[in-house]
């Protein structure tokens, strides 16, 4: 009873929340701000004209088209929106489907949640894009989705569309379970299960390569009879747990891997080079540093944390330096949250990378915005500002690498999905509808002493899958 | 396997670093002797008191000795020009573990902040730091030069340490050995949030009316023995009480003399908390503090001061707004209640520290208040303030020179002093920078 009638309030609140439709139609002028544009400098004093959604121009003394919003950024900077390329956000229920160490089939696009409160909260910190994965307890985890946090539009509004599908691979600790036995991290206690090890791990993908390749050959054989008109063909029964990893061996596909330590990530690097196919990402890869020449050689990229480390075994030789050591050797380098208390905060994470390592501020910024875009292949449409891009963007207060400064404007393709001043009013809204569902018969709070103390507190919970 | 990766690497910074010892987490750099030092030319944020845009700051014998823009110089003393550089008294994070857990997964080994059972006031965090801890290196170097490190089990988990976070031993480290006592009451349910209101977790009534009758006999128990031993004192025809070690510890805590750290973060206990130390004449400090800010009249009125470690802590209802924890150290500060930041976080992330005090400034509070959140604020709840949190004549020189904005996260550290000591900046982490940077 009790939980039926948070929920309508919860579905209520959101509807509340809805962004205004028609304003991606709209043209949207920024006017007087500093322009970060992260791929061609910074621009004082300049404009953003965005239209149909996209960035139609940069540059000072804009005029803005017949029935265009002015936003006045004078005083304030401009930047491309936030992408976190590590993301657990979203997903309705358990991340990993475990039973399995090879999960290729499933797709995380199955379970995401677009009323996740997380989306708007990530969205006022500056976020507008996640690239959700698995979990790290399978080898192969399963597809990947690239989503755009457009707080109140359907789920099939937030999928990027164009995105090159991905895949989790995972690595370490997570996959041996090492950490998971006695049900540590709040999991429930695991059941042994192969791969145990970091040799069988590498087994574990080997085997799963070797028969993708065969499934790629036979796959070959039979379009190679139809092609030459052979008759009374059986065609070879689909796999859907091979399928996606004949798009890595074709390149379609991108692979996302979650690894630490330095030998993992090589062992990793290695067996792509064997089989043919390239690792797009190592996720977290906290040991990076240390194998950045051979990372650059592939040509692999690396997701990885600002400064956590020393909370596992693995993690105990991770550096807030990592991502500047790779980035100088040549490796596409971003930041993550991996978690939805990060994901508000990413432009102090790279802040962090000012600190230890020296980055410039472009570069640190450059870890949360076209670097993402282009570990994802989306660079053409995102993540940073320039003309015919997506308009994804965000207005500061002041400095976006300063503790002090505060999104106060959010735009993805054009539309508004968080501005301060609008939730300033839709809170006074929020409390008024509160009272009034509170005050209803049916939610009335029951007499004391029964059953008050059901309710959960979600802070000890978290959703880290570090 | 694992482990031998990790002897591999440290070996190997012990090869590159000579005089550091293979010992996990040996990677703290020996801290210089208590150095005669004139720092000159400095923006000196005192934290009490004006800016001095342009001053000199001396220090000897681990003390500040003079501060001004008209000090003089002790002969032999080291000058540090700090032109364009900013003095800040070092920051103060209440509510770690440091040196009492290593490796939270993993390595259970490692983790000491928690002993057996309920009762264990005469537990000290202190015997069980290890002084060598990498966390204690790369926490300090962001300029947070003491903390709070606290036992965590049980309902009394034992008594918190401040300590500096620069030192060979950890009695050498320790400012107040005995800091406070630890008291986790049993959670009260609903919290008092009203319509779906987070509560704090934890039993029925019948069952937290048990713990809290559990919890009054081992204080009446220790009221009663601390009159007994005071009676033989006074009187020796009386008979000496045999010494119990675990009631000796809560003499203290029973005749308010010491500070009591209740964790609470929801509304229910947090006043439940306040209520319990009132009837028993504690000295409470809240530490947690996620919904202090709704009955912050409440904790003004008691007098009760919060170490609010919730900053960056997600919202915990739906429809919750999104700043609820940024901004609550704001409403804190409005309602005049006493609050400290800390940054809630395990022991290798406390050094996010000013980054959340810089969260709390982003959502309403002022800024010099943020930063004497993290300094002089702590100091004050945990009764150093006549030693810590300020950079005043005569206190202990526990300070940092940055070129930039303490709290910034692309400010750089450039100076660090504990104890009046010049504490090198290498750490665990610029090691293995330094012999990885340039690999080809």
């Amino acid at each position: 009873m009790r939980r039926s009638s948070t929920a309508v309030l919860a579905a209520v609140l959101v509807a509340a929340m809805l962004p205004p439709h028609a304003a991606a139609q709209q043209a949207t002028l920024i006017r007087g701000g500093t322009v970060i544009t992260v791929t061609r400098g910074t621009l004082s004093n300049s404009d953003v004209l965005i239209q149909n959604g996209r960035i139609a121009a940069i540059g000072s003394n804009l005029t803005a088209p017949a029935g265009a919003t002015t936003i006045d950024a004078t005083g304030k900077f401009v930047t491309p929106g936030l992408i976190d390329p590590h993301s657990h956000m979203m997903v309705d229920g358990p991340v990993n489907e475990g039973s399995l160490s090879v999960t290729s089939m499933v797709g995380i696009a199955d379970v995401l949640n677009p009323t996740d409160p997380g989306i708007y909260r990530a969205l006022a910190g500056g976020t507008t894009m996640l690239n959700i994965l698995h979990g790290s307890a399978n080898t192969i985890g399963g597809q990947n989705a690239v989503v755009k946090l457009k707080w109140g539009r359907p789920i099939n509004e937030m999928l990027m569309p164009g995105a090159p599908p991905g895949i989790k691979f995972a690595l370490g600790e997570n996959v041996t379970r090492k950490n998971s036995g006695g049900g540590g991290g709040g999991q429930a206690a695991a059941p042994r299960r192969y791969p145990a090890s970091r040799m069988g791990q590498a087994e574990v993908l080997r085997d799963a390569f070797v028969r993708a390749r065969e499934y790629q050959r036979t796959l070959a054989e039979h379009r190679a009879k139809v092609a030459r008109g052979e008759r009374n063909l059986v065609a070879p029964r689909r796999d859907l747990e091979l399928e996606p990893l004949v798009q890595v061996l074709e390149g379609t596909r991108y692979v996302h891997a979650h690894g630490y330590r330095a030998d993992e990530m090589l062992m990793l690097l290695e067996l792509a080079d064997e089989f043919g196919f390239k690792i797009k990402t190592l996720q977290h890869a906290l040991e990076a540093y240390k194998i950045a020449p051979e990372i650059a050689r592939h040509g692999a990229g690396i997701s990885t944390f600002a400064d956590m480390w020393g909370y596992k075994i693995e993690a105990y030789d991770a550096i807030p330096y990592n991502a500047a050591i790779t980035m100088r050797a040549g490796v596409l380098s971003t930041l993550n949250s991996d978690d939805a208390g990060r994901a508000r905060r990413m432009n102090i994470e790279a802040a962090k990378l000012v600190r230890y390592g020296g980055l410039t501020d472009d570069e640190a910024l450059a870890l949360v915005t076209i670097n993402g875009a282009r570990q994802l292949g989306i660079e053409a449409r995102t993540g940073s500002l320039e003309v015919g891009k997506d308009a994804d963007v965000v207005i500061w207060s002041g400095h976006p690498l300063s503790v002090y400064s505060t999104a106060e404007t959010v735009l993805i393709d054009g539309t508004v999905f968080f501005s301060k001043e609008r939730d300033r009013e839709l809170r006074t809204a929020l409390a008024a509808e509160r009272a009034t569902l509170e005050a209803a018969e049916p939610n009335k709070l029951p007499s004391r002493g029964s059953g008050r103390g059901q309710a959960t507190d979600t802070t000890a919970a978290g959703e880290d899958h570090r | 396997m694992i482990r031998h990766s990790v002897e591999v690497a440290l070996a190997t910074v012990v090869f590159a670093v000579a005089p550091l010892s293979a010992q996990l987490g040996s990677y703290n750099p020996e801290p210089g002797p208590r150095a005669s030092v004139v720092i000159r030319n400095a923006r000196i944020v005192p934290v009490r008191g004006d800016v001095i845009p342009n001053g000199s700051i001396v220090i000897a014998d681990g003390r500040i000795q003079a501060l001004g823009t008209n000090v003089t110089t002790p002969a032999g003393a080291q000058v540090i020009d700090a032109t364009g550089l900013s003095v800040y008294p070092g920051m103060m994070d209440a509510g770690t573990t440091m040196g009492l857990a290593e490796i939270e997964q993993g390595a259970n080994a490692t983790l000491d902040a928690s002993e057996t059972g309920r009762f264990n006031p005469n537990a000290q965090a202190l015997w069980g730091i290890n002084p060598h801890s990498a966390n204690i290196g790369v926490t300090r170097v962001v300029g947070i030069t003491h903390v709070i490190s606290r036992p965590t089990g049980g309902l009394i988990g034992g008594q918190a340490a401040l300590i500096n976070l620069a030192g060979f031993t950890a009695s050498g480290m320790a400012l107040v050995p005995r800091a406070a006592m630890v008291m986790q009451l049993p959670g009260t349910g609903g919290g008092g949030g009203g319509f779906g209101g987070g509560g704090g977790g934890g039993g029925n009534a019948a069952a937290r009316t048990a713990t809290i009758d559990s919890l009054k006999r081992i204080l009446d128990d220790a009221e009663a023995y601390g009159r007994s031993v005071d009676a033989a004192a006074r009187d020796a025809t009386l008979p000496k009480p045999v010494t119990d070690i675990i009631l000796a510890a809560l003499v203290p805590v029973v005749r308010g003399q010491m500070p009591v750290i209740f964790p609470a973060e929801s509304q229910g206990d947090i006043r439940a908390a306040v209520e319990f130390a009132k009837e028993r004449k504690l000295k409470p400090i809240i530490f947690g503090g996620r919904d202090a800010w709704r009955i912050a009249d409440f904790l003004k009125e008691n007098d009760t001061p919060v170490i609010f470690a919730r900053t960056m802590s997600l919202p915990v209802r739906d429809d919750d707004p999104y700043d609820v924890h940024y901004s609550a150290a704001a409403k804190l500060a409005a309602a005049g209640v006493r609050f400290a930041i800390a940054s809630g976080e395990s022991d290798p992330d406390v050094r996010n520290l000013p980054y959340v005090a810089g969260m709390a400034a982003a959502f309403g509070l002022d800024r010099d208040a943020a930063l004497r959140a993290v300094t002089l604020s702590p100091a004050e709840i945990f009764g150093v303030a006549d030693r810590l949190g300020s950079l005043e004549v005569g206190k202990v020189a526990n300070l940092v020179v940055t070129d930039g904005d303490l709290l910034e996260a692309r400010t750089t550290t450039r100076y660090l002093f504990i104890d009046g000591r010049n504490v090198p900046l290498a750490t665990k982490h610029s090691e293995l920078y330094d012999m990885f940077k340039d690999r080809k």
